[in-house]
């Protein structure tokens, strides 16, 4: 079949100005972070690595991505053991089931702003606002919907077979879940817990609620400073997780090509 | 609990009953029941604490209806802007060599999984009347004086189309390589020339793909506070940023009847094109 050239000519060319737009501010952080101009984005032709000597003694950069990693692990933990148990429950109730994932699927759709309103007003009654398990609770909400996907994706494919083989040969339902179920599941929870990770590592709108001075995550310290003067250390900081990002995705494709081959 | 009559049920509890699944589910449904329900309804009642004094405030002050304005403006055009911008690039995704395919995936999954804030700065850098799109429009001789670009309407709408387009380039990527190609050779070898072809046979078939696109993108774009916080007019604000602003001087009645208008428009308009879209599938079928 032979094609008209200048409507490829057109669609080329509006497919490469897209990749452009997508990719340029996600790249720029990268020149930014070593250009020498303490104004952020002003190129003046000279190098340094200064802004990332900046990053590494501020105190309050040291803090925060402490805060943050402790709120990303105790909510990818919590999500994961509470998602993958429920997938393995709905993959059990049919329409029931089918009802109650639409369900656990809601918080996507509730605007952040929203959930961060209504917890933070019921974090004051139970004092859980500025703590680090607040926001432990409150991003686990946001990483389970991802987390019953993943891991329910995975279950759909599970034969039961091997479920009703197992209890048949005389395995308790623990030993089932653990010797049969879970490494079976494996790469659906590892995804589904790398997604919960992702979420609440980059969780901004409903943390900016819920945080105080001291439990300041990443994201808010970075929020507050931009907000207050873009330094070219938020471009040394952006540099440093686009590497982290781009490795989960990685992670995240090996992952679907170990499963697809499995 | 026995499920009667039927001998062998294909999938039966593990834990030996009938109702095994729904232990397993109990934990997650308790969980968001209290961090996630709960707080929704506590806003409602904080919302109507005193009377539906806060709720007359809002539909009847100029400046909230000016908000709500303002908010369907910029998602409306957010999700046109992605719409035009996504369908090409999809199409393009399903016609390269796979190879190709995978390059153009990562393009649109790496700012996905980039962290919003470090885009959001990205882009003032950018945008900035000494940023490099600026030195890029005045090297091009089309303007001889930095052109305002953030904190402005079309600051807000480039900041919002980068963040959105990845929700609509998936759900048109996996509807067009969903369309048969023997229904396009089918389609010419009938005549049809290119034009009426796609709009004939192509473009109905991913109908779906686009609806899909553009309710994901219009209905999280209603509840932006970040992007355009941080590149908007302030006399643009959008009801997310009103919000935060109203829990900030503790106006928490406000922020939450605010919060519930908001919520419930977000949900009317999910099920109204839900239901359109089942509608329109069934007619076309």
């Amino acid at each position: 079949m032979k094609k008209p050239p200048v409507r490829w000519v057109a669609l080329t060319a509006a497919t490469v100005l897209t990749a452009c737009f997508l990719l340029l501010p996600t790249l720029v952080v990268v020149p930014m972070s070593f250009n020498g101009s303490s104004t952020l984005g002003v190129f003046d032709g000279t190098w340094t690595t200064r802004w990332y000597d900046e990053l590494l003694t501020s105190p309050a950069w040291r803090t925060a991505a402490l805060n943050s990693l402790q709120v990303a692990l105790g909510s990818t933990v919590l999500s994961t053991v509470l998602g993958t148990l429920a997938a393995w429950g709905l993959s059990k109730l049919g329409v029931y089931g089918r009802a109650i994932q639409g369900g656990s699927i809601a918080p996507v759709v509730v605007p952040p702003v929203i959930l961060g309103v209504g917890l933070y007003s019921v974090f004051l009654t139970w004092q859980l606002n500025g703590t680090v398990l607040g926001l432990i609770l409150a991003h686990t909400v946001l990483a389970l919907p991802f987390v019953v996907i993943a891991v329910g994706a995975s279950f759909a494919q599970l034969d039961p077979v091997y479920e009703r083989a197992a209890a048949s040969l005389g395995a308790k339902p623990f030993q089932t879940l653990r010797r049969v179920v879970l490494p079976l599941l494996l790469p659906g929870v590892v995804a589904g817990a790398l997604f919960a990770f992702v979420t609440s590592w980059d969780e901004v709108v409903v943390s900016i609620f819920l945080t105080d001075a001291q439990t300041r995550t990443l994201p808010v310290e970075m929020w507050i400073q931009v907000r207050t003067q873009v330094t070219p250390t938020l471009a040394a900081l952006g540099t440093c997780l686009l590497l982290v990002s781009s490795l989960a995705l990685i992670a995240m494709q090996v992952l679907r090509r170990s499963e697809r081959d499995a | 609990m026995t499920v009667g009559t039927v001998p062998a049920p294909r999938r039966r509890g593990l834990l030996g009953l009938g109702g095994g699944g729904w232990a397993l589910v109990l934990p997650l449904v308790l969980f968001l029941a209290v961090f996630f329900l709960y707080p929704l309804v506590q806003m409602a009642r904080e919302s109507a604490a005193g009377g539906f004094a806060a709720y007359e405030s809002i539909l009847t002050s100029p400046v909230y209806r000016k908000v709500f304005g303002n908010t369907l403006t910029i998602a409306a055009a957010t999700t046109a802007i992605c719409l035009v911008l996504a369908y090409p690039y999809a199409y393009v995704m399903n016609r390269v060599s796979p190879r190709m395919r995978l390059a153009l995936m990562a393009f649109v999954l790496l700012p996905f999984w980039a962290s919003l804030l470090v885009r959001s700065f990205a882009w003032i850098a950018l945008l900035q009347d000494s940023g490099l799109v600026n030195q890029a429009l005045q090297a091009l001789g089309l303007t001889d004086d930095p052109v305002s670009l953030i904190r402005t309407t079309p600051g807000v709408l480039i900041g919002m189309v980068h963040i959105m387009l990845p929700y609509m380039v998936l759900p048109l990527y996996t509807a067009m390589a969903r369309v048969d190609d023997r229904l396009l050779l089918a389609a010419s070898s009938l005549g049809a020339n290119p034009r009426r072809r796609f709009v004939r046979v192509f473009l109905p078939l991913t109908l779906p793909g686009l609806a899909a696109g553009c309710l994901l993108v219009f209905t999280i774009s209603l509840g932006f506070y970040i992007t355009p916080a941080l590149l908007g007019a302030p006399s643009q604000a959008m009801v997310g940023e009103v919000i935060a602003e109203q829990v900030e001087q503790f106006g928490l009645s406000t922020a939450s009847a605010l919060g519930i208008v908001l919520l419930t428009g977000t949900l009317v308009i999910l099920v109204v094109i839900a239901l359109l879209a089942k509608r329109l599938g069934r007619s076309a079928r």
